[in-house]
């Protein structure tokens, strides 16, 4: 057989470049960056990454920066003023964990911290910061295994039941365009209860953001994930990658919502690793101009009297593209699951584009498993209604839009948050009804 | 006052005639009634005056207070003071009723350039106008018309236009779907609103409601027109022979 010679595209070469300079990794990074040098960027002959060709998308591979002194206390202020609720909140800054922007003084009981950098020196780190079986074949998870930066080890205590919410924040200084790498974990011991909240913010359009978040929910704990994923900004790129096992009886419910950031990729692993656990993802996405957000499920039942439940709601104006993928797979064990997906999206300009990919793969015999997803307009015959009753057709549509955006937010059990985002919903209608006026 | 001149409205998308032809006077202080024969397009009448856009009007004017309406969409002519009460009301689903309501009064009062009310005010006006009508507060909090009864959907109608109080008034088939109780209650309602600078027009096939809303002149329509003109004894001869003899006369 002759030699294979691969063809670098300019983001690749980079990428591999700046794992040269890297110090020396364990094992696990370099069969991880092994995976990525051999695949390189997903493209459109990838499955699962067929509607998001990053091979042809990412054009530049930014690199990674240190913050200097004048970008912490600009973080600082950008910190004050995120619109989170009341959170202990936990500060990566351009790829490394910030205790100083963090409020460790005040952590909950039964919550320990530290930063992945500290916590990679134990051994028994790597079964848990690359479970075995969750991403194992995508190359973005294994890009950020192999390039990972810093995070943020969250430990949570058997029984313990934390109130406040905990939110891991995202930032990235201003100045020229730059990348980040973060890989956290979240760990919550049996019977354990939680909430994590995650949101990204930076104040320059241009940044590439890989990120990983690895979650395993104990026997019996229940964990809520409220995300705000994608930065603003048209020249953003944000990979986010969800890991997340749960065990015996574990209940693990997820939201996001994607509204703003050009390019947003977030894929969910998820392992039912245990009997009876309850998993939920649902989410919201409002896109416009020429947004590109992707999500894209693994859902993995392997064990019996599982239940599932996947929600995703998209609204897409200008010319941006949604890109809906699930997949839910049943094994042959995993006799009782009970699994429906969702997908709805609604459409409003010609120049919009949703793509919808629902896949159940079903190996067990007693199972209740259902999917649906559909893309539609607005119904005419409500924005009529509404008319006659005085509406101007710009409003009536508004409120139509607020109430399926709505319908998706309600999922989110925290009030504060649920605000937070019916508001962030509202504002992104309402410059739509700005720029259509004449 | 509503004055439709020899209209003439086809399908939008589609080669389909429904109107052809028919006239229409509603004076203020007049309550009118249409009867007809199903298909016969009394809903698309009431929808064309409306301003729905699933229809074309190939011929013909319609005029509310000597102003042709044609050119205006359905906002501007609500705003106007029209006011269509919906043989099948559309739901809603995720709009509270009284959010729908609060979004309608507002968006009328800012386009006549009055001031919006205060929510206490406003929550007090529909509170009294709903148990008027029998409606459940408890109602005002679920979606707009989603899983509500036919006969609750109608009272819904006639709630917002207690509380739009329009200058002309079409009820569509209003007391299809209603039990005899609510029928009165409705019919209270309409005649609430009667007024010497109104006109209100009720299409209906029962000459039971019109026993309640005692009108003024009842029309008779039939393939898309007006065949004949009479006062509320037109209904009464009609509950007794049916359409027969005006369908003929329409050909
Ligand atoms: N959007 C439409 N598409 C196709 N046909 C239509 C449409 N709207 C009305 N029609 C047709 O036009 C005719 C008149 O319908 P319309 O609903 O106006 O009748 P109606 O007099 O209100 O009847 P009913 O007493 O049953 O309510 C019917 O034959 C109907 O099928
Ligand atoms: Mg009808």
């Amino acid at each position: 057989m002759g030699e294979l010679k691969q063809v670098r595209t300019d983001a690749e070469a980079a990428l591999i470049a700046a794992w040269d300079r890297a110090p020396a990794q364990a094992d696990w990074r370099k069969a991880a960056f092994a995976r990525f040098a051999m695949a390189g960027l997903p493209h459109r002959r990838i499955e699962s990454w067929h509607y998001t060709d990053l091979r042809g998308l990412l054009r530049t591979a930014l690199p990674t920066r240190a913050p200097d002194s004048a970008a912490v206390e600009g973080a600082r202020a950008r910190l004050a003023a995120l619109r989170i609720g009341a959170a202990t909140r936990l500060v990566v800054l351009d790829g490394a964990f910030r205790p100083d922007l963090s409020d460790m003084d005040a952590l909950p009981e039964g919550v320990a911290v530290q930063s992945l950098a500290a916590a990679l020196v134990a051994d028994d780190i790597v079964s848990l910061l690359a479970p075995k079986g969750l991403g194992d074949d995508d190359s973005i998870v294994a890009l950020n295994a192999a390039m990972m930066q810093d995070g943020v080890v969250v430990r949570i205590a058997p029984g313990a039941v934390v109130e406040r919410n905990i939110a891991l924040v995202t930032l990235m200084s201003g100045g020229a365009p730059h990348a980040a790498f973060v890989r956290s974990l979240v760990d919550v011991g049996a019977g354990a209860r939680a909430r994590i909240v995650e949101i990204a913010d930076s104040p320059v359009a241009e940044i590439q953001s890989h990120d990983a978040l690895v979650l395993r929910v104990g026997e019996g704990a229940e964990l809520e994930h409220v995300a705000h994923v994608g930065y603003e900004g048209a020249g953003a790129m944000q990979l986010h990658s969800l890991l997340a096992t749960l065990q015996r009886d574990a209940t693990f419910n997820s939201f996001c919502l994607v509204a703003d950031g050009g390019l947003v990729r977030r894929q969910i692993f998820a392992h039912l690793d245990g009997e009876r656990a309850t998993l939920g993802l649902r989410g919201l996405s409002l896109l416009r101009g020429r947004e590109h957000a992707d999500t894209t499920l693994v859902v993995d039942h392997a064990l019996p009297y599982g239940v599932s439940r996947e929600f995703y709601r998209h609204i897409l104006d200008g010319e941006a593209t949604g890109v809906y993928q699930g997949q839910v797979c049943v094994r042959q064990h995993a006799q009782k699951t009970d699994g429906a997906m969702k997908s709805q999206a609604l459409v409003l300009a010609e120049g919009a584009a949703m793509y919808n990919k629902p896949e159940l793969e079903i190996f067990a015999d007693d199972v209740v498993c259902g999917h649906g997803a559909t893309v539609g307009q607005l119904d005419e015959d409500q924005i009529f209604y509404l008319q006659a009753r005085g509406l101007p057709r710009a409003e009536a549509e508004a409120l139509l839009l607020e109430a399926f955006a709505n319908e998706a937010i309600d999922f989110v059990t925290d009030e504060t948050l649920r605000d937070i985002f019916a508001q962030e919903a509202r504002e992104w209608l309402a410059r739509r009804v700005a720029e259509r006026r004449p | 006052m509503l004055e439709i001149r020899n209209l003439a409205v086809k399908l939008a998308d589609e080669d389909k005639q429904i109107i052809n032809g028919l006239s229409l006077t509603v004076k203020n202080g007049e309550v009118a009634a249409i009867m007809g024969p199903n298909g016969s397009g009394k809903s698309t009448l009431s929808y064309v005056v409306s301003g729905k856009e699933d229809y074309e009007v190939t011929g013909g004017d319609i005029l509310i207070d000597g102003e042709s309406v044609l050119e205006m969409d359905a906002t501007e002519r609500a705003n106007n003071g029209l006011f269509l009460a919906f043989q099948y009301p559309i739901e809603i689903p995720g709009v509270a009723t009284m959010t729908f309501l609060k979004a309608a009064l507002n968006a009328q009062a800012r386009a006549r350039g009055e001031k919006e009310l205060q929510t206490p005010e406003f929550m007090k006006r529909v509170r009294e106008a709903a148990k008027k009508l029998g409606i459940d507060q408890d109602m005002l909090k679920r979606p707009l018309n989603v899983g509500f009864s036919g006969g609750e959907k109608k009272r819904m109608e006639i709630l917002q236009m207690a509380l739009l109080q329009p200058k002309l008034a079409i009820l569509d088939e209003t007391d299809s779907g209603l039990d005899i109780d609510a029928l009165r209650i409705v019919a209270d309602g309409v005649n609430a609103l009667r007024a010497p600078d109104r006109a209100i027009l009720v299409i209906t096939h029962y000459q039971r409601l019109l026993d309640y809303i005692k009108p003024d002149t009842v029309h008779v329509m039939a393939r898309g027109r007006i065949v004949k003109t009479g006062g509320p004894e037109l209904a009464l001869e009609l509950e007794k022979h049916g359409y027969r003899d005006f369908v003929g006369e329409a050909a």
